[in-house]
């Protein structure tokens, strides 16, 4: 079994009354795709929250690469080598998308030629250089989606947080982003992805966790995961079988 | 930048350079205000314009130079060469704890903007108040005739290419801001503060070191218009006119790129001061024709002069933006 590099153990986080993320224990290891799913309202984006320093657990613990994530701010996780993308997308409307991404790679560099060569690397890898000079305010919804992944890639993250980025996609661009996916873990980089797409997720990740009423359910391949009998309730549906 | 714009930058140098030759007092006065206006714009640029803080309150930074270099000189025998250090350092250190107060509980937007207002309200109210400053009869640097150790010119053409110098020096230091990290940072926080966060911008940070910039420039230009003037009170370094008359002409002219501030003046500036003479005895009326101005560019400029020209290059010059 390779290297545990996120490591949760009893996260919690409350909203007032609200049990949002109930005590999870999550293992993310080097170069694999952990895919984490669970119906609407699951928790699972509060989770990427947590992880990701938007939001302080309540009670527990993050570990990634030997540290203590809890109480940094989001910038600090970012600078660790730990990036997260939004499901909504937030480009920076009024720049370009070569800017765009240079304010990522300047997380590796100070050096504005570097962060420069570096910005247009990953925006070749991510099938973009040719908006590189538009804003990105004028994207589709599927280069947004491309542009915000080239964004966190360039800041070199060791593991790579996705919170839906086949949202929105066609069926044709959903086989490019897996195709992308599997690229970025290639390249050694590990991924914990959120994902609405069955059939997606089935494919792309080597392990998956399900979250149901911020609980994780179940923990397993994704052969596991589709025959698991909570699983199917919580969540599949009685019908579901896999493909 | 390419060649065009060089040479263009060079044959403008000249002309800026040799201005004093050829222009009346009027004119010269004209210019002097001009280009006074188009630093305090560059001052607010790069807290307003590049890192998106919309400041209303400049004015805070303003007054606190004037009264810091000449209450320094009227006190301490202090020049005013070295009060404008002074001053800026007492401006930045005021944006420090302004910007700490705010950025830190995380005031945004009109909350922000409100706040800075606040601030320079207060600060006016102080000075107005306290007899040692002054109080609201203002303070009167007395006048040496020729004396430029002493920051005071017989010629307004001494004043003219000072405040050249601070112009040119502050445009040239928001144009470098702009191709470094420091002005991708300032604006991918403006755009968006969290996703800038997510890719490892420490915001707080990065908008500290903007509000300081902005604040220390802000506070030299205070102590150039109280050397200019030779008289400050409250009113006409703290007021909220001040702070309106600062934020202007960037926005106008294009907040968040380089030129915009000194496009936004050329334009406003000779304007205001015609609107001046025109309704003399009706103060404001000036600042309401500003109101007027401001509100038609933000619905149908909203990226100022700047981004006019923008958008007609890109349809009829080719090529990409002139950022």
């Amino acid at each position: 079994m390779s290297e545990v590099l996120l490591h949760t153990e009893g996260l919690t986080r409350r909203f007032g009354g609200l049990l949002a993320i109930d005590h999870v224990d999550l293992e993310a290891r080097q170069g694999e795709v952990l895919g984490l799913i669970g119906p609407n309202g699951a928790g699972k984006t509060t989770l990427f929250n947590l992880i990701a320093g938007t939001h302080e657990p309540s009670a527990g613990s993050i570990v990634f690469r030997g540290e203590s994530l809890v109480g940094l701010a989001p910038h600090e996780v970012c600078k660790r080598g730990l990036t997260r993308t939004f499901q909504i997308t937030k480009p920076f409307q009024h720049l370009t998308v070569l800017d765009n991404v240079m304010v990522g790679a300047f997380n590796v560099t100070r050096h504005p030629a570097e962060a420069r060569a570096r910005a247009q690397e990953t925006l070749a890898f991510c099938g973009l250089e040719a908006r590189a000079d538009r804003a990105a305010g004028t994207l589709s919804v599927p280069e947004r989606k491309r542009l915000e992944l080239a964004r966190a890639l360039a800041t070199a993250p060791k593991l790579l947080l996705l919170d839906e980025v086949m949202a929105g996609l066609n069926p044709r661009e959903h086989d490019t982003m897996i195709a992308l996916i599997g690229q970025i873990r290639e390249r050694g980089i590990s991924l914990l992805v959120i994902e609405h797409a069955m059939k997606v997720i089935m494919s792309i990740s080597q392990r998956i966790v399900v979250i149901h009423h911020g609980q994780k359910i179940a923990e397993g391949s994704p052969r596991e995961i589709s025959s698991d009998a909570r699983v199917i309730e919580a969540y599949l549906g009685e019908e579901y079988r896999i493909a | 930048m390419n060649h065009r714009v060089g040479v263009l930058l060079g044959i403008a140098a000249v002309a800026l350079l040799l201005l004093p030759q050829v222009a009346s007092p009027t004119v010269l006065h004209l210019a002097v205000i001009v280009c006074f206006y188009a630093f305090l714009g560059q001052a607010w640029n790069i807290l307003g314009g590049y890192a998106g803080q919309f400041s209303f309150g400049h004015a805070a930074f303003f007054g606190i130079g004037a009264y810091t270099s000449t209450l320094l000189y009227l006190h301490l025998g202090v020049s005013p060469w070295l009060g404008m250090l002074a001053a800026g350092v007492a401006g930045m250190a005021f944006g420090l704890v302004s910007g700490f107060l705010s950025f830190r509980y995380g005031l945004r937007g009109p909350y922000f903007a409100l706040v800075m207002l606040a601030f320079a309200e207060m600060l006016r109210i102080v000075a107005e108040n306290w007899g040692a400053v002054g109080g609201s009869v203002g303070v009167l640097v007395p006048l040496l005739g020729s004396a430029p150790l002493q920051f005071q010119f017989a010629s307004k053409r001494s004043f003219y290419y000072i405040i050249l110098a601070l112009l040119a020096g502050a445009t040239l230091l928001v144009w470098r801001i702009g191709r470094s990290r420091l002005g991708y940072y300032l604006l991918a926080i403006r755009e968006n503060e969290e996703a800038a966060e997510a890719l490892g911008v420490n915001a707080f940070r990065y908008k500290m070191a903007a509000m300081a910039i902005s604040a220390f420039l802000t506070a030299m230009g205070g102590t150039f218009y109280a050397q200019y003037l030779l008289y400050i009170d409250p009113e006409i370094t703290f007021g909220t006119t001040v702070s309106i008359e600062i934020l202007l002409r960037p926005v106008i002219g294009g907040a968040g790129t380089v030129f915009g501030p000194i496009l936004g003046s050329l334009v406003l500036t000779p304007f205001s001061e015609i609107a001046k003479s025109l309704f003399r005895g009706f103060i404001g009326v000036h600042l309401m024709i500003f109101g007027a101005i401001l509100v038609a560019v933000i619905i149908f400029l909203p990226q100022g002069i700047m981004g006019l020209l923008d958008s007609l290059w890109r349809r009829y010059g080719g090529g990409g933006g002139a950022r």
